[in-house]
């Protein structure tokens, strides 16, 4: 089961979920990340210990996909 | 700046910096020293000289020499403040949250993140301790600290979501992060860990133990 999840002030919360092969469960995943990419989040993936990659399109095989706002210097 | 597609996205907002490197930081961090001792040495200097030429002045030498102790502390305690956790209630939300950090964390950097509410993260830049506002990175194998003031833009975030943010943002692009991070501080570690309470004092030793071993 693969999970799209925001960081947000309850946090997170599960924005969707889909199983490979469920087509339906992964379009509406894709509608969910890319509303919170129109929103301003960033989508990253974690690619192995201590390593993550930031992606643009929702990647069918992720375990989970993390929506993050973005960083600035203060 | 050079970004390459694993860029972070956030270079694109500071866009006038180049890109954060190994080399970059060894050379801000001997700019800082030699700015340090370009303030501190003239009141010495002065202190010095005062007395030699009339011991009465003592006084005046006095606060020359509390203006040399006092700016390196004022610096510190500008490097200092990026990891100091913020004086707050912990959000409802934060032990969901608690629970997210520890599982981007190995068992070891969970426990003492538990205990101190720094991160401690491995890079190969030095090794990172990342707190919810900014971050410590420890190079030249644990002699130097560089502090950097960075969060994320939603501040109403839990603490731990906070610095997840920061985590997550750091292992996407180590020097992409050190280069949207705004450099606070650099010098040794002691006079950072002075300026701090004994939990984030645990968190700089720990990351200092990992980078010597480095």
């Amino acid at each position: 089961m693969s999970r799209l999840i925001r960081m947000d002030q309850t946090g997170h919360s599960t924005l969707a979920e889909w199983k490979a092969g469920d087509e339906t469960g992964y379009r509406e995943a894709v509608e969910a990340f890319t509303r919170e990419l129109d929103n301003g989040y960033i989508g990253t993936v974690s690619v192995g210990p201590g390593r993550a990659t930031h992606v643009r399109e929702l990647p069918l095989d992720a375990d989970l996909v993390v929506m993050r706002r973005p960083i600035a210097g203060g | 700046m050079s970004s390459g597609a694993g860029a972070l996205p956030e270079l694109a907002a500071v866009p006038w910096r180049p890109r954060a490197s190994a080399e970059s930081l060894r050379r801000r961090g001997a700019v800082w020293t030699v700015l340090t001792t370009l303030h501190v040495a003239p009141f010495l200097a002065v202190a010095v000289v005062l007395v030699l030429l009339q011991p009465l002045t003592a006084p005046v030498a006095l606060a020359a020499l509390a203006h040399a102790w006092i700016i390196p502390e004022l610096y510190a305690h500008r490097g200092a403040s990026t990891i100091r956790l913020r004086r707050e209630a912990p959000a409802r939300a934060e032990p969901v949250a608690q629970g997210f950090l520890g599982d981007l964390l190995g068992h070891p950097e969970r426990d003492l993140q538990r205990r101190t509410g720094l991160a401690l993260e491995r890079g190969a830049l030095g090794v990172w301790v990342v707190g919810e506002a900014g971050a410590v990175l420890f190079t030249a194998g644990g002699r130097r600290v560089h502090c950097f003031c960075v969060a994320t833009t939603d501040r109403d975030l839990p603490r731990s979501d906070r610095i997840a943010h920061l985590l997550l943002a750091l292992r996407t692009d180590e020097r992409g992060f050190a280069t949207v991070a705004n450099h606070a501080f650099s010098g040794a570690p002691w006079r950072l860990a002075r300026r701090l309470g004994p939990d984030a004092r645990l968190a700089l030793r720990a990351a200092r133990r990992l980078a010597s071993a480095a």
